[in-house]
């Protein structure tokens, strides 16, 4: 279907306010806040107005870029072990009845509802060693004795993976739902058992929207503040703590306006290689 | 024997039972279409014997070997669907490929059938196309050379024409017989289109509600109907009550149709008779007479719709003996008793 182009005001006019929202809640924002990453900052007041690199200068230090690099592989980790554990989830779920699709579903949906804190805390519970799931081990007797499993890499991972899981499966859920079952009976047809089939037929045909979904649960996982300082040591704090940090605690907002500035870019220069990767312009298919 | 037999074959959905004890012998090398109405049973049939439904009871047996239990992959079998369900993701060549993939044919053998069944389907030189720049045609073609890729056991098809306009349907219908003939290779097609099955079908099995109502070659579905519900559904036919008078002569309209007996027991009956076997004559000069009531001249054939006594029947003749009648005039009707096909109720 052709639409006819927009030539009166009152053609405009629906798209007016959504501008109008975009450019006062965003645009505006984000302009100010690289306005002040060229800002000098006065020591112990707040900031002048003026034109310095010296923000973006000790950003390139290696105690930065290692936090800036750590925060990223956080965030495809999270953003893997999402897609890797959601995807033949949300696939055996589309072969169920609509009666448990709906039921897992709502289950999903009000996982969303808790708060990062709460999630956050009870993690931080099941992971200890006087209440945690380590005891449940020693019971079973899979272990000798509970131990502490955070603060650690691998209890971040697991918060971060549990907060958004319940995202990726409801991003997937769609495809997968208008997959033609079909395809991957011809494919059975055509000798391949049902495991290689989904590897050489579900998958790829999908291709488009796990590449879709890996870049959501990124940039998802990149924000996280709150989870890091929870589950992990300092070493696992990821680049939005120290924004926070330098803004709130050391009032040095320059130096966390480059910071986020800097974040901005380079996830959207990684968004853009994805998709480069990817090799499709095409991702709502 | 070789080839396939079905034996008393059935398919539980709950409490629906979709195929209900089946039996079914197909030669090899025949064409078989399994022919009837949406809902009938014909397509969770022909998926049983592709082995993506498990028959509830009985047993399938190919070539003398048990296949019930043989999991679809191992099954050896080409099948089209009636989505076609090509992978979007490969090009027409790797979709062919696809089957000698998975078997682990080198690559130039794999490149040199791919080109014999391209040019076997008439799209030689299209193995680099992506599958989404083709016609609908063109699909329906590459679906046909896949399954055929491996040289399969049995070639099944699921109304694999359903999706084309009439013209490249009734053209493809041809092409797929000759393509069968060619090939020598046991066929089922889905169908309920009657005009495929008749096309192309050595044997066709007709199937209402789960179960087969009648299985026979094309001709003699058509002329020797086995009851009203495959009268009814191939072609178009006149059905008729019919009574049986005191020496055995068949009734209709309290006129006895010159030369058809009923068997004794049998004090009413059905009686199938094709439009084109009506005779239309002066009236008086026929055994019954009717009023017209509606004449459909479509060029090629001329359709007279004749209420006799109640009943309406058609009947259809070629434009050289139409009949000089309009709307409103009474005809005589003759039912010769070589054509007419009794019934059990």
């Amino acid at each position: 279907m052709r639409r006819e182009p927009a030539r009166t005001l009152s053609d405009h006019l629906p798209v007016i306010f959504p501008a109008l929202m975009l450019l006062v809640f965003f645009v505006i924002p984000f302009g100010i806040m690289i306005a002040v990453s060229f800002f000098q900052r006065e020591q112990g007041g707040f900031y002048t107005p003026d034109f310095v690199l010296s923000n973006y200068a000790r950003f390139l230090s290696s105690f930065f870029g290692g936090v800036l690099s750590f925060s990223l592989l956080l965030a495809m980790a999270v953003a893997v072990c999402c897609v890797v554990l959601a995807f033949p989830f949300t696939y055996f779920l589309t072969c169920r009845t609509r009666r448990v699709q709906i039921a897992w579903l709502v289950g999903l949906l009000s996982v969303l509802s808790l708060s990062e804190v709460i999630i956050g805390f009870a993690w931080s519970t099941l992971f200890s060693r006087t209440a945690g799931i380590s005891n449940l081990f020693v019971a079973l007797g899979l272990m000798e004795q509970p131990t502490a499993l955070l603060p650690g890499f691998g209890a971040v991972l697991t918060g971060m993976v549990y907060q958004a899981l319940p995202y990726t499966i409801l991003v997937l859920y769609p495809a997968l739902v208008r997959l033609e079952p079909t395809l991957l009976e011809a494919s059975r047809t055509l000798g391949a058992s049902p495991l290689r089939g989904f590897f050489d037929i579900v998958i790829p045909a999908l291709r488009n929207t796990i590449v879709a979904t890996l870049i959501m649960v990124f940039v998802f996982a990149l924000g996280s503040y709150l989870l890091p300082q929870i589950l992990g040591r300092p070493q696992h704090w990821t680049l939005s703590v120290l924004i926070t940090d330098q803004a709130i605690y050391q009032s040095n907002m320059p130096f966390a306006a480059a910071m986020a500035v800097f974040l901005v870019l380079i996830s959207l220069a990684l968004v853009g290689l994805t998709l480069l990767v990817g090799g499709r312009k095409d991702l709502t298919a | 024997m070789s080839g396939l037999t079905l034996e008393a074959v059935s398919k539980q959905f709950g409490d629906l039972t979709a195929v209900d004890d089946v039996t079914l012998s197909v030669p090899h090398g025949t064409f078989v279409c399994l022919l009837g109405p949406s809902g009938c049973g014909k397509t969770t049939l022909l998926r049983m014997i592709a082995g993506l439904e498990d028959p509830s009871g009985g047993r399938l047996v190919l070539d003398n070997s048990d296949i019930t239990a043989v999991p679809t992959h191992k099954r050896d079998f080409g099948m089209v669907f009636q989505s076609l369900a090509l992978f979007p993701h490969l090009s027409v060549g790797e979709n062919i490929a696809y089957a000698l993939r998975i078997r682990g044919t080198p690559k130039a053998d794999q490149a040199k059938r791919v080109e014999e069944l391209l040019e076997l389907v008439h799209l030689p030189g299209h193995a680099d196309r992506p599958v989404s720049k083709l016609s609908g045609g063109q699909r329906q073609r590459v679906a046909i050379a896949r399954a055929l890729a491996v040289s399969p056991r049995l070639f099944l098809l699921d109304e694999p024409l359903s999706a084309l306009d009439a013209k490249l349907r009734e053209a493809m219908q041809v092409e797929l017989r000759q393509l069968q003939q060619k090939l020598g290779i046991t066929t089922i097609v889905v169908t309920h289109d009657q005009r495929e099955a008749m096309t192309m079908a050595d044997l066709v099995v007709v199937m209402g509600e789960g179960r087969i109502r009648q299985a026979a070659p094309p001709v003699e579905i058509y002329r020797k109907p086995a009851d009203s519900f495959v009268a009814d559904f191939i072609g178009s036919t006149n059905l008729l009550e019919i009574a049986r008078d005191g020496s055995g002569g068949a009734i209709f309209a309290g006129k006895a149709i010159p030369g058809l007996a009923l068997p004794s027991g049998l004090d009413r009956a059905r009686l199938s008779i094709r439009p084109e076997d009506v005779q239309l004559t002066a009236p008086g000069n026929g055994s019954l007479t009717g009023r017209v009531t509606f004449l459909r001249d479509l060029g090629g054939t001329v359709e007279t719709f004749i209420k006799v006594a109640g009943t309406t029947l058609t009947a259809v003749s070629t434009p050289r003996e139409r009949p000089d009648v309009t709307a409103g005039d009474d005809i005589g009707v003759a039912l010769p008793a070589e054509a007419c096909v009794v019934l059990k109720e």
